[in-house]
């Protein structure tokens, strides 16, 4: 070893100013990194692009049904991914007016003999229509506990908004179930897999 | 790559040389093994990352090969698929993190001190910290495979969930090994950063700086700005495996398409780090043997920065079959097309330097000719995957590992070898063994054309990337490229002979070992000393 650095950090007195404004660029790009998680959200939100609808409930919108137009709703259920569940849907297809609103209900039901946690997981095909999908009311803004060979019918009321784009006529809707594992969820499945033996 | 160094400077008080890094000032270096672990000498760490890169190189070479042994014929032969799998994985790390980018690194920190006429690297002893630091991360990753569970198979690009919820146990020593390995390219690239803007001789402005110090001065700028987004990618990884944070995994509301997204836009700045520097070495040695200057040095510059900046805009174009909205589909089809305009003003000024050159055909030449040619193949096949509609057919087909072997083994590769024969002569004293230079380039060259042109057709044809066993109809040209595969990775052994014998003996060179060469590091002796420029030199400025 030398004291080379020493010696060079004196005749070139600018090496330390890139140091830390490189360090600084690294700092900012690792931030920059994780702060991407949010605003890709925020801008699959905005976009609507991904096909992703909003998380939680929209208030119903009162506008004029556009009677000139039909537009179908298509509903796609996917269970697996670990979790013993059914999901099943009323109706695989519904015809609906923009502006209208509709309710279908789904059936959960859990083919295990022990209780679990699950989510519903949406997703909208055309993406461009996932903005014009407005969900007053559905399962899918919450996690579900179902106990041992539990059955349980939710609703989903929904509305297409008169903005949809014309070109779009069919929209599909995809509910793909997954399990949770909430530091909770064991407890209260536990206590509630002693009384599910009767079902 | 293992030039012998010269003896140190011998030196006054050497009692109790290798006392445990109690550094004062002047004392004699350490012997031995210690010698290599403690050098701050930019000379002797940028032989250390060439030796450890090309060790590398074999290794990750040897887990190519048991991949190609495997596809010599449909059906399973030799491996199991997850075993496959891992090979084809660590294959891909290992050339990417182990055996290219150290190589440039090695390359930079021999030549751009030499080549801008600074006495040693700005801070020697964070270059010796960012070297010991690559075989710790790769002698982790190499361990994973020996781990239950096995190595990473996720392929190099460790889509989630596959490398979250689906990986083996050992993938949280895969995410620690690519953090020290990408802590270790950045100290790197501070490094080159702070002494290119730093250190120059006096005169020397940035414009007159020759291009291998530009394009890896803008390599280093792209390292800083995209290794912490995959630090801050594995990271995310390493949460959701092991802290239940679901940035990656639908169930808890996180995305898997995020990773993809994030991922590439560390993947794609990356990969013009592992080509940039090759576009600066090609530049050297291309004026050199053609007895001209470089055409368009002015145009080659911003080139380059176009393409370093182009390369932020353009990652989701690995990503077209994804579900990508029309708009983005567009958006990153043209940016991408868009990379052909530099990248042609940079092929465009190579031709147009060997235009009427007096042009003579010496080891490293060679190299940087093929490199023109083939690199251009790859570059033109990489236009094919840019139109988003017809990626649809090609994407994850061996038309992609054709389009990024092209780009990466007759460039990338082709540049490293073309450079260390180029500064061989600086390096050891002597020039490289003529003969068997030539035979290492005509079996490398027939070897890689042998391995990577059947798989365009392979994989036009619809044989899927990352599979084990294949449909019968792909057998011939599978046949094809693993003989070309096992040729190329022989006549690598014919580069280890050239290069030990380099280091041993050989004619003997002169300070300007090649008549063209113009730059700063002709004008110290040959083998350079293991200490230059401790007084700047004088810049002459040439018109470029």
């Amino acid at each position: 070893m030398s004291d080379s650095t020493r010696e060079d950090s004196q005749r070139y007195p600018g090496v330390r100013r890139t140091v830390v404004r490189t360090v600084a660029a690294l700092v900012g790009m690792f931030a920059f990194a994780f702060a991407l998680v949010p605003l890709y959200d925020v801008f699959c939100e905005v976009t609507g692009i991904n096909g992703k609808t909003r998380g939680s409930a929209q208030a119903l919108i009162h506008e004029e049904v556009d009677e000139s137009r039909m537009v179908t709703v298509q509903f796609i259920t996917r269970s697996g991914s670990g979790l013993p569940w059914n999901l099943d849907v009323e109706t695989r297809q519904v015809r609906v007016h923009p502006g209208q609103s509709a309710e279908v209900n789904f059936a959960f039901h859990n083919r295990s003999d022990s209780g679990s946690w699950g989510r519903a997981v949406p997703s909208v095909s055309p993406s461009s229509a996932a903005p014009h999908l407005r969900k007053m009311t559905c399962f899918c803004f919450e996690e579900q506990h179902l106990t041992a060979g539990e059955r349980l019918e939710l609703p989903l009321v929904f509305q297409v908004a008169r903005d949809l784009p014309s070109d779009v006529n069919t929209l599909t809707l995809v509910y793909t179930l997954y399990p949770v594992t909430r530091d909770k969820a064991p407890l209260q499945a536990r206590a509630t897999a002693g009384k599910g033996d009767e079902a | 790559m293992a030039p012998k160094l010269p003896p140190h400077h011998p030196v006054e008080q050497s009692t109790a040389s290798a006392a445990g890094g109690q550094a004062s000032a002047h004392h004699a270096p350490p012997r031995g093994l210690l010698r290599w672990l403690l050098t701050t000498n930019h000379k002797e760490i940028g032989s250390l990352y060439l030796i450890f890169s090309l060790i590398m190189f074999f290794i990750g070479g040897i887990f190519a090969l048991v991949v190609r042994a495997e596809l010599f014929q449909p059906g399973l032969q030799l491996v199991n698929p997850e075993f496959f799998n891992q090979m084809t994985t660590m294959h891909g790390l290992i050339m990417v993190f182990a055996a290219v980018m150290p190589a440039f690194t090695g390359l930079a920190n021999w030549m751009i001190p030499l080549q801008i006429g600074a006495p040693d690297m700005a801070l020697p002893r964070l270059n010796n910290f960012s070297f010991w630091l690559l075989p710790v991360a790769f002698l982790l990753l190499l361990s994973t495979l020996l781990m239950p569970g096995g190595g990473p198979n996720f392929g190099w690009t460790f889509y989630a969930p596959l490398s979250t919820t689906y990986a083996p146990p050992s993938t949280t020593f895969f995410i620690l090994s690519l953090h020290i390995a990408g802590i270790s390219s950045i100290l790197g690239a501070i490094n080159i950063v702070a002494t290119i803007l730093n250190m120059r001789a006096p005169g020397m402005r940035m414009m007159d700086m020759p291009l291998f110090v530009w394009t890896w001065l803008i390599t280093a700028f792209l390292l800083i700005a995209v290794m912490p987004v995959l630090a801050g990618v594995i990271t995310m990884m390493l949460m959701d495996i092991n802290f239940g944070t679901s940035f990656f995994n639908a169930a808890g509301g996180g995305d898997p398409v995020l990773f993809q997204h994030l991922f590439w836009f560390f993947g794609h700045p990356e990969v013009y780090i592992m080509i940039l520097p090759a576009f600066g070495i090609v530049s050297a040695i291309i004026p050199t043997f053609a007895r001209k200057r470089l055409f368009g040095y002015a145009s080659m510059v911003y080139a380059t920065a176009s393409i370093a900046i182009l390369s932020f805009l353009v990652w989701a174009h690995h990503m077209f079959v994804v579900g990508l909205p029309l708009v983005a589909e567009l958006f990153f089809m043209y940016t991408t097309m868009l990379i052909a305009v530099p990248t042609g003003v940079k092929v465009f000024n190579w031709i147009t330097t060997l235009f009427r050159g007096s042009i003579t055909f010496e080891p490293p030449m060679l190299f940087a000719l093929a490199f023109v040619v083939l690199f251009t193949i790859g570059g033109f096949s990489g236009l094919m995957l840019a139109i988003a509609p017809a990626d649809f057919q090609y994407h994850d087909t061996y038309f992609v590992v054709a389009h990024f072997h092209y780009v990466l083994v007759p460039g990338a590769v082709f540049a490293i070898m073309a450079g260390v024969y180029y500064w061989l002569p600086k390096w050891t004293g002597h020039y490289p063994n003529v003969k068997l230079a030539q035979w290492h380039f005509w079996l490398s060259v027939i070897g890689v054309n042998l391995t990577f042109f059947p798989m365009h057709f392979s994989g036009l044809a619809g044989m899927p990337r990352r599979i084990p066993d294949y449909a019968l109809q792909f057998a011939d040209f599978n046949l094809v490229s693993s003989l070309g595969a096992f040729m190329f990775g022989a006549s690598q052994l014919v580069f280890v002979a050239v290069v030990i014998l380099c280091v041993r003996g050989g004619e003997k060179a002169p300070a300007k070992a090649w008549e063209g060469a113009e730059d700063l590091e002709w004008s110290v002796p040959s083998p350079a000393p293991l200490h230059t420029f401790e007084t700047p030199p004088t810049f002459q400025r040439h018109e470029h």
